[in-house]
């Protein structure tokens, strides 16, 4: 290319004073930025394959790394910014669609920041969560309408099939294939240990992963690939996977080259070839062909499963969920926009669909209007960040949420956003076996254990601030919540009040 | 319980290291006929190079080790054995009773009548802390001896090494057609031969003295060399005499077998007058080499002390280095052979019956152990990725699981 | 007693457990000053090849062979790990032709050296396992 038009994203410092030369950073760029030089006698880089991943900057035994921005700059203005231009020289160079990775990252508002938390003073006094009990148990699933008894008056079991989370929080459906083997048995291993669930995404389970099943909600997604009886049976649920907060509206692509002998199996399809998730479901064109979908699973397991739909936040969410909850699905779960993906075409990331705090404040709000919310349990996910957000959401009536960009920042990733290349450095968006061994699932498992932990404690933390003690006093209470730097109508759809009201 | 080693060198030290891995309590008697604790003998060429001091020499084990060990030292030469009394005489005229003896009474020098030998006033051998000492003597500080070696074996080299700074010239003669000829290849030894050369030395091969005069010798081929020093290293002898008299089987040495136990009862041995079954060529002869020395004494000591030991793994080995020059061999070199040279490095690797015979390596020399255990243990070739450890020891060679072994779990050797 | 143990399994090839493990043997204060501008000789080292590696440092073997067969004493046993004094050692190589391991390597100061589980330095515990970023290498009891 005799001309380029774009200029590298990143640049390498290197202190030479302190780089002794070792290799690491060589050796555990997937992306060939450094080598020795052995006629300068130092490491060198080539910064234009730098993607940020911070993989050589975490292992540089002298902390002789870093990688910044580049300050090269094109004549930017308010309409016509830098990555608006490098865009355009992009697909003029290639004809293609953009490709990206994780979750929006335009600067829309995020209400999460937006909302603050109640706490206690003098009347109704806070908990300290150290001293008493405090109940971050939930359970997940359809409730009874009422109670009934039998003709001598003992009381009939009618409650449906539950999922027990011993926090409110679960790992949201990643594939094996988009993310990594050991990826997997890191997340399947925390949810176990954690008491709450992992969820396999539409990429089947791999039969290692049999034994976690207690721990697993397996998802059955429009390429059905991996699905079977035995599939169904591993699972502590199933979830249907109508749509994805990144990407709403359009399937999925794994790569060919992704597809070895392991993911090959799994997925019931043959090595090497591209997996194509349609964009639909081509057996749901609407409520009652869903309807038929929920019932032949709960059929093919007996009805001892409870089963999940899982759709994208987009404009009419709550008039979508409502139709869901009449479905006969046991619990919702709603993506927002700002949900992570392994490749996703940059236009519909960051132009498609709606803030999840909106969506979910406008489906609880639908469905207790309805008077259909205990019909269903809500799970949000779509970026979740910390356990004030969790606050926020279970406030907003969430019964839990999903995480999955959080639990991958625990296992090492570092939003470099490159995750269709399959080259992670971190051995979690990647089939290469050598990137692969990166991720050693004891270390990785402790991590998410060590961060849902965490959560927890903070979880209580604030509950007790609130003098809440147990996770159903806090749902739905939006009282808890109050508003900042919104406006009358974003204050409406959120049923909160302004702070100081 | 008492026990009885005679000698006092690495073999002994074995035989209560491992009489004392299993019995705390029985007597253990030590009769050494040198006036010093244990030391290993190959330090000598080491002392006079200045690589190592008398008093590190001797702690080969630590002073405090014969306490520690409850053994009993005494600076006595046996004389006698009577196996059928169970006593060994003492050349005080004392005999000592015993109820397990362990004979690691070592070897001499041997020395070959040659024509006016006895006209030389400064010669020496070169075996023991003492005769390292009568070298240091001879030649003085002025750098101005002229030395003789007789013997370009593994000893008279090393002394040519550890004297060759101290000294004005060095000429060493051998019989034998080339040097160190029974531990090296003709190649491999005139690579020696020449770096030696280039330091230096003089060598005399396929010649020997013909006759000394005080200052001189006059080899068989007519050269004369005029010496102040002379120095022995044809060769040694094993002391079998007392195993002979105790009623021991005894050929080139004292035959023992796998547990080090002689045929007569009661009686162990160990060390270089004791044979080994060395199994890189299926025949018994002696192993003059310390490690060896160690292992049969530690097996002795074990069965001595009521053990079920055995050494099965002996093979010839030598690990040595001439001035700067490393070399280390092992086993047999009767076979099919790889060869490779470069960069002044040697080796050469000799393969049997899919398993590894022998091997010898100049100059590059590291992780050579990992050879070394093939021949011990008798791998099976067919067993490891031959080709890439021809390439170099490494235990990538081997498989995962096999690895996983090696790496992963606590070995006894 | 704990040892280093080695899983290949996880063994990136990273290298970085010989850089560690040179820096703490070092006695300086820094792995900048330890190493910068030379070549290291550690006494752990990987093996690598066709996307295999693992590290290899002495095993501390109950009955060390190389312990036996050391002509010098500078080998020996104490509360079940291998140490070498290496001002006892000559540098005879007796040690590299017998371990099975190839864990014994020559020094820059002429004697030889090995792993000592890093309890002769500072660091207490192996800098090898504390540097290694996979747990590929571990110390503990097996």
């Amino acid at each position: 290319m005799a001309v380029r038009f774009l200029y590298p994203e990143f640049e390498v410092v290197r202190n030479q004073d302190r780089c002794v030369a070792c290799r690491a950073c060589e050796r555990q760029c997937a992306n060939e930025v450094h080598r020795y030089d052995p006629e300068l006698g130092c490491m060198v880089a080539d910064e234009s394959k730098c993607v940020n991943c911070h993989r050589c900057v975490s292992l540089c035994p002298t902390r002789a790394l870093k990688i910044v921005k580049t300050d090269h700059a094109f004549r930017e203005n308010g309409n016509w910014t830098g990555k608006a231009i490098t865009e355009v020289y992009r697909q003029a160079e290639t004809g293609g669609v953009l490709l990206s990775s994780m979750g929006n990252p335009e600067p829309y508002p995020i209400y999460w920041d937006k909302l603050l938390i109640n706490a206690s003073q003098v009347t109704n006094p806070s908990i300290d969560p150290l001293r008493e009990p405090m109940e971050t148990r939930t359970f997940l699933g359809k409730k009874p309408g009422g109670i009934q008894r039998d003709a001598q008056g003992r009381l009939i079991n009618n409650q449906t099939p539950q999922l027990e989370l011993s926090v409110p929080v679960m790992f949201s459906a990643m594939s094996y294939g988009s993310i990594s083997y050991n990826a997997h048995a890191s997340l399947a291993r925390a949810a176990q240990a954690l008491g709450t669930y992992y969820n396999t995404g539409e990429g089947g389970l791999h039969e290692d992963f049999y034994q976690y099943g207690p721990n697993t909600i397996v998802q059955v997604a429009s390429g059905r690939f991996g699905v079977h009886k035995d599939f169904l049976e591993a699972g502590a649920a199933i979830e249907i996977k109508m749509g994805q907060g990144a990407k709403p509206g359009i399937g999925g692509h794994l790569p060919g080259q992704k597809v070895g002998p392991d993911i090959s199996r799994t997925r019931m399809i043959p090595e090497g070839s591209d997996a194509i998730s349609p964009a639909p479901h081509h057996d749901i064109y609407s409520i009652e062909d869903l309807r038929q979908l929920v019932f032949s699973l709960k059929e093919a397991t007996e009805y001892k499963k409870p089963v999940i739909v899982k759709i994208a936040a987009v404009h009419n969410v709550a008039a979508i969920a409502s139709g869901v909850a009449r479905s006969g699905a046991d619990i919702i779960a709603i993506d927002g926009y700002r949900g992570g993906t392994g490749a996703a075409p940059t236009r519909i990331r960051d132009s498609v669909g709606i803030p999840i705090e909106l969506a979910l404040a406008a489906v609880d709000q639908r469905l207790r209007d309805e008077g259909i919310r205990d019909q269903v349990s809500v799970v949000i996910g779509g970026s979740v960040r910390s356990s004030a957000d969790l606050v926020k959401a279970i406030a907003l009536g969430a019964d839990a949420v999903y995480i999955a960009t959080a639990a991958l920042l625990a296992l090492g990733c570092h939003l470099c956003r490159t995750c269709q290349t399959g080259r992670c450095n971190w051995g979690i968006a990647t089939q290469r076996p050598d990137l692969v061994r990166r991720l050693n699932p004891d270390l990785g498992c402790q991590r998410l254990v060590n961060l849902v932990t965490a959560w927890d404690h903070e979880l209580k933390e604030m509950m007790g601030g609130m003098g809440i003690n147990s996770i159903e006093a806090l749902r739905g209470n939006r009282l808890m919540l109050r508003g900042i730097g919104l406006n009358q109508k974003e204050l409406d759809i959120l049923g909160v009040k302004y702070a100081g009201e | 319980m008492n026990y009885v080693i005679i000698g006092g060198g690495t073999a002994a030290v074995g035989c209560v290291e491992g009489i004392r891995a299993l019995d705390r309590e029985g007597n253990i008697t030590l009769l050494a006929a040198e006036p010093y604790p244990v030391y290993g003998r190959p330090l000598i060429s080491y002392l006079l190079e200045g690589k190592t001091t008398e008093e590190k020499m001797l702690r080969y084990r630590e002073p405090s080790w014969y306490e520690e060990n409850a053994v009993t030292l005494l600076h006595r030469r046996a004389v006698g054995v009577d196996s059928g009394a169970r006593t060994v005489a003492l050349d005080d005229g004392s005999a000592l009773p015993y109820d397990r003896l362990c004979i690691a009474t070592g070897s001499r020098p041997f020395v070959p009548p040659m024509d006016g030998m006895d006209t030389v006033a400064n010669q020496t051998s070169f075996m023991t802390l003492d005769d390292a000492k009568h070298l240091e003597e001879m030649l003085g500080a002025g750098k101005d001896k002229k030395v003789l070696i007789i013997g370009a074996g593994l000893i008279g080299l090393k002394c040519a090494e550890g004297i060759l700074e101290r000294c004005a010239s060095l000429d060493i003669v051998d019989l034998a057609g080339r040097i160190l000829p029974n531990v090296m290849l003709p190649e491999p030894a005139g690579i020696i031969q020449a770096h030696l050369e280039s330091k230096g030395i003089r060598f005399h091969l396929s010649d020997s003295v013909a006759r000394f005069t005080p200052d001189t010798a006059t080899l068989k081929s007519g050269e004369v060399l005029p010496f102040d020093v002379l120095v022995v290293a044809v060769g040694v002898r094993p002391n079998t005499e007392l195993a002979t008299q105790a009623g021991c089987s005894v050929e080139r040495g004292i035959r023992v077998d796998s547990h080090s136990a002689t045929d007569v009862e009661g009686i162990w041995a160990a060390g270089d007058c004791a044979l080994s079954h060395d199994i890189s060529t299926d025949t018994d002869h002696i192993l003059a080499i310390l490690p060896n020395a160690y292992f049969q004494g530690e097996t002795a000591g074990r069965n001595m002390a009521g053990g079920d030991a055995s050494f099965t793994q002996a093979i010839p080995m030598n690990a040595s280095g001439f001035c700067g020059l490393h070399m280390i061999t092992a086993g047999s070199y009767e076979g099919d052979t790889y060869l490779s040279r470069e960069d002044g490095s040697y080796k050469l690797l000799v393969t049997r019956d899919d398993r590894l015979a022998g091997f010898i390596l100049l100059g590059e020399v590291d992780r050579a152990g990992i050879y070394t255990a093939l021949i011990r243990e008798e791998t099976p070739l067919s067993s490891i990725d031959f080709a890439l450890i021809r390439e170099k020891p490494q235990l990538m060679a081997f498989t995962r699981a096999e690895r996983a072994k090696k790496l992963g779990g606590v070995k006894t050797w | 007693m704990k040892r280093v143990y080695v899983n290949e399994k996880w063994c990136l090839g990273c290298h970085l457990c010989e850089y560690y493990c040179a820096f703490a043997n070092s006695g300086q204060s820094s792995m900048v000053k330890a190493l910068k501008g030379r070549r290291i000789a550690p006494r752990i080292q990987i093996e690598e090849r066709n996307n295999i590696s693992f590290a290899v440092s002495c095993r501390h073997c109950t009955d060390p062979i190389c312990v036996k067969s050391c002509i010098s004493g500078a080998l020996s046993i104490v509360d079940g790990a291998v140490f070498i004094d290496s001002d006892k050692c000559v540098g005879c190589y007796t040690c590299i032709l017998t371990c099975p391991y190839g864990a014994l390597t020559h020094s820059e100061q002429g004697a030889v050296q090995k792993c000592e589980l890093c309890k002769t330095n500072e660091f207490g515990v192996p800098m090898c396992v504390q540097g290694c970023p996979n747990q590929a290498i571990v110390y503990e009891e097996r």
